[in-house]
């Protein structure tokens, strides 16, 4: 059988049509991949690769998730070393948003602030006022 | 400024860079890994790219045809690249030396040329730097890896490096306006570029268990700078021009 692609012909797959068998543990490694897209800023999860090692890891990583739009550097992280609580767990989190006095936010003194800008707000002159 | 010698420099880099591209380019979808083949399909871009450039270039600075005219409808015998960039891929670990041996010399060539005293060329030149740098990275990280690996790896990427270098030597297949790119400013010449690109190559070698080739001892492969072409360039120039023949006058 031919292809119209002559790339695919030139291969002579009728040769190798036994597919190797790769074993578990046979493939690379996964590797996190994250993103930063402009100096001082976070680095953002953009996805994850199969890599030999870490620096093969940076150098797929710069064409997978950097490709396209601003970047200005690239962290990799081993998807072994990464460590996270059990999803099951997630109560946990749901707790903390009852309890208000946990955020800045929800003390009391952010309304004393409030109040304090509004009485020392700058009259407003003619031309702010139109 | 001498305008022929300035003008076989960049048909030599553009044609390079077209040729290595289109080779390159034929490992799309089929490269080892997905994650590789996403990269080196992308270095390939960039190297039609850099052709795009050079004969951008010509175009509008050397009174030459426009860029498509220049890449689709030349003659073979009228294209200069190296046969290095010309030879049909194998094994990956042929196209991966290939790749090495060819990117470090392209980097120091383009490296060079951001000296040049054609400014539109220093310009240009100063742009691509950087995609030659990932070019680089990609090559000599592959080169580290496998250079390191089982003994098969080892004695493949060696049969690929012993194959393939005489033709490297052939990038640098003096021109005749040599002494004039030099007292112009223009380029640095082959010779230069040849001893940089000895030294480079040889620091990454060194850092794996394969030997590099002894230059002094080796007969280059010359003639691709003078037209003269391996037995592989028209069947890929064929496929290469086969869409843009169908409708030489067509929109893109």
């Amino acid at each position: 059988m031919s292809s119209l692609d002559p790339r695919i012909n030139r291969l002579d797959l009728h040769k190798t049509e036994q597919a190797e068998n790769t074993q578990l543990h046979q493939h690379w490694e996964t590797y996190e991949v994250f993103v930063q897209a402009k100096r001082g800023g976070h680095h953002t999860h953009a996805g994850s690769l199969h890599a030999a090692d870490h620096d093969m890891a940076l150098i797929f990583a710069k064409e997978q998730f950097a490709r396209r739009g601003q970047c200005h550097n690239i962290w990799v992280v081993k998807t072994s070393n990464i460590f996270a609580i059990d999803t099951e767990d997630a109560d946990m989190f749901a707790e903390n948003n009852e309890k208000k006095y946990r955020n800045t936010g929800g003390f009391k003194v952010s309304d004393k602030i409030t109040r304090y800008k509004k009485s020392h707000k700058q009259p407003l002159s003619d031309e702010q006022q139109d | 400024m001498n305008t022929n010698a300035l003008k076989e420099l960049l048909y030599k880099m553009g044609d390079d860079a077209l040729i290595m591209g289109h080779r390159n380019a034929e490992w799309t979808g089929l490269a080892p890994t997905l994650e590789e083949d996403i990269s080196f399909s992308s270095i390939a871009q960039d190297q039609i790219g850099h052709a795009l450039a050079m004969y951008t270039l010509l175009h509008e600075h050397l009174g030459q045809p426009n860029p498509d005219i220049i890449g689709f409808t030349r003659a073979e015998t009228a294209f200069t690249c190296c046969h290095l960039t010309e030879l049909p891929n194998s094994g990956y670990d042929f196209s991966l030396i290939r790749h090495f041996l060819f990117d470090h010399a392209e980097i120091l060539r383009y490296k060079a040329v951001t000296q040049s005293s054609f400014t539109p060329l220093a310009q240009v030149a100063a742009k691509i730097m950087g995609e030659l740098k990932y070019h680089i990275l990609h090559a000599n990280t592959w080169v580290r890896q496998l250079g390191n690996a089982t003994e098969e790896a080892k004695a493949r990427l060696q049969t690929s490096l012993n194959t393939l270098f005489p033709y490297a030597l052939g990038i640098f297949e003096p021109s005749e306006h040599e002494q004039t790119l030099i007292a112009e400013g223009i380029f640095i010449g082959e010779n230069a570029l040849k001893t940089q690109w000895l030294q480079a190559i040889e620091t990454i070698l060194k850092q794996t268990s394969l030997f590099l080739p002894d230059a002094t001892a080796i007969q280059p492969v010359y003639g691709g700078r003078r037209g003269y072409h391996t037995e592989y360039l028209q069947p890929l120039l064929t496929e290469m021009t086969e869409v843009f023949r169908i409708d030489e006058s067509a929109e893109w």
